[in-house]
């Protein structure tokens, strides 16, 4: 397969396993890329990108800059307020304002679930989600993916345990969807508070005791307490939450086996993960940024040289 | 009349042909202490990789670097096609600057390839001077002003037909040959 099966990149759910397999293979090209003396490529050098982030972030953000500029592509940038864009009119005006600037690519993140969808019904241009709400994060799981797929060799029949705040996290989704079409096992671990009630219908297990998941698994993806998304108490207190769920070195070493910990960041050091541990020789998390790069770089470079459908 | 397909160059003449270039390649670059040599993905690597075997058996001392050079992500035809080209590996595990690089690939016909070739080259540096080595010359429909040095053979060729190089190492056998198709 030489193309993808999409127009754009709106989540993982709508991908093919042969779709995620293409980026990859192509990522692994780029990764070589940017590893060279010049690491940038023409191949985007008549294309304008814009990056709309109605959301905070700073290494996705960055991380796509970085893949847009070392594809030679033109870039323009937008940054607003969470506040300003509750409300769906809003998002309307900006639709409007991205067609008559002529763009041909969209990179958007927005706090409501399913914007992006949305984005790509009224827009004359490809658009990739770079995290709507608690509903999506697709580049993140791919490189999550490859990131597993880099260090394993494949993703099928791989043990792949998501600790932490699963309710609020677009990460969790998409890497769901995306372990589970490669093949791998996932697992969730939390508090049961922090859990969605569609969980289990996704075939997904969840454990509420850390130690036994650990033991389960060859990957642990630990996942930071959104508490800007938590308009409640989910759980007694974050000092609770560390001791129950929080990953450090005594019980990483403790372990029947050597395990791999992730993290999408950013980290809270002490909360979820201690700083030995994001440091220690276990941990990919650094792997997982450089990663990023590459991968969002495949993915632009597939979106834009499709002809749609 | 009906399509054809006819052998332009057999085992023989491809074995003669290769030898060739390598003793041409002798003669301007003397003990290859400052050449590198990169073939083009994908089937110009096959040809790199059969030169530096036939340097080195001629001379065992040479020590040649051999490169292979993806041009995909340089290529001039992106977005003009319906999907995108799937790359092949890129690996130049040596830096180029200041060296004598002598790009490979096994047929010359629009010289777009080789444009692209030029651009990703330079991602490893500044090359001291640049040669293009082809087995196949195709010698009409050139779309930019780019010819090789060393020449394996030169066929008069419109652009409705086709050459295919077969390999040993690949297909079997070492073998070129012309399609013809039926005409209209």
């Amino acid at each position: 397969m030489s193309k993808l099966s999409v127009d754009h990149l709106l989540g993982i759910k709508y991908l093919q396993k042969e779709d995620i397999n293409l980026i990859f293979e192509t990522a692994n090209h780029f990764k070589e890329v940017i590893n060279r003396p010049i690491k940038k490529v023409p191949s985007l050098r008549d294309i304008t990108i814009a990056n709309l982030f109605f959301e905070n972030s700073t290494r996705t953000k960055l991380s796509f800059e970085l893949a847009e500029k070392r594809l030679s592509a033109d870039i323009v940038n937008f940054s607003s307020s969470n506040s300003s864009v509750k409300k769906g009119e809003t998002l309307i005006d900006t639709v409007n304002n991205i067609l008559s600037m002529k763009v041909d690519m969209v990179v958007m993140r927005h706090p409501n679930p399913g914007a992006a969808y949305f984005l790509s019904q009224h827009v004359d241009a490809k658009i990739v989600n770079a995290g709507d709400g608690a509903h999506e994060h697709p580049t993140q799981a791919l490189l999550d993916g490859f990131s597993i797929r880099e260090k394993y060799g494949e993703l099928k029949g791989r043990n792949v345990v998501i600790v932490g705040d699963v309710l609020h996290s677009r990460v969790a989704l998409s890497n769901i969807f995306l372990l589970q079409k490669m093949g791998a096992n996932v697992k969730v671990c939390g508090p049961l508070t922090l859990m969605p009630k569609y969980i289990t219908s996704l075939g997904v297990e969840v454990l509420t005791n850390l130690r036994e998941a650990l033991n389960w698994c060859d990957v642990a993806m630990m996942l930071r307490i959104q508490l800007e998304r938590q308009d409640m108490k989910f759980f007694p207190s974050l000092r609770e939450y560390s001791m129950l769920y929080g990953l450090d070195k005594e019980l990483l070493d403790s372990l029947d086996k050597e395990i791999t910990v992730m993290h999408p960041g950013p980290i809270n050091r002490g909360v979820e993960i201690t700083s030995d541990v994001a440091d220690s020789k276990q941990s990919i998390i650094l792997n997982q940024v450089e990663n990023g790069v590459a991968v969002r770089m495949a993915v632009l470079y597939l979106l834009a040289g499709k002809k749609e459908n | 009349m009906k399509p054809s397909k006819r052998v332009i160059l057999d085992a023989q003449h491809f074995d003669l042909t290769i030898k060739r270039l390598a003793h041409q390649l002798i003669e301007n670059h003397n003990n290859f202490e400052n050449t590198v040599i990169l073939g083009l993905q994908p089937r110009g690597t096959f040809l790199a990789n059969r030169i530096k075997e036939e340097l080195q058996s001629i001379n065992s001392k040479y020590k040649i670097e051999v490169g292979s050079l993806d041009t995909t992500f340089y290529r001039d035809d992106y977005r003009r096609r319906d999907n995108p080209l799937i790359p092949s590996k890129t690996q130049v595990d040596f830096i180029i600057e200041d060296k004598n690089v002598i790009l490979v690939d096994d047929v010359l016909f629009t010289g777009r390839s080789v444009r692209a070739g030029l651009d990703a080259m330079l991602a490893f540096g500044r090359p001291k001077k640049v040669e293009l080595l082809v087995l196949i010359n195709r010698r009409y429909e050139r779309h930019l002003p780019i010819q090789a040095k060393y020449i394996g053979k030169n066929v008069h060729s419109v652009t409705s037909e086709r050459v295919e190089v077969s390999w040993k190492q690949n297909e079997g056998e070492d073998k070129v040959i012309l399609y013809t198709p039926a005409d209209e």
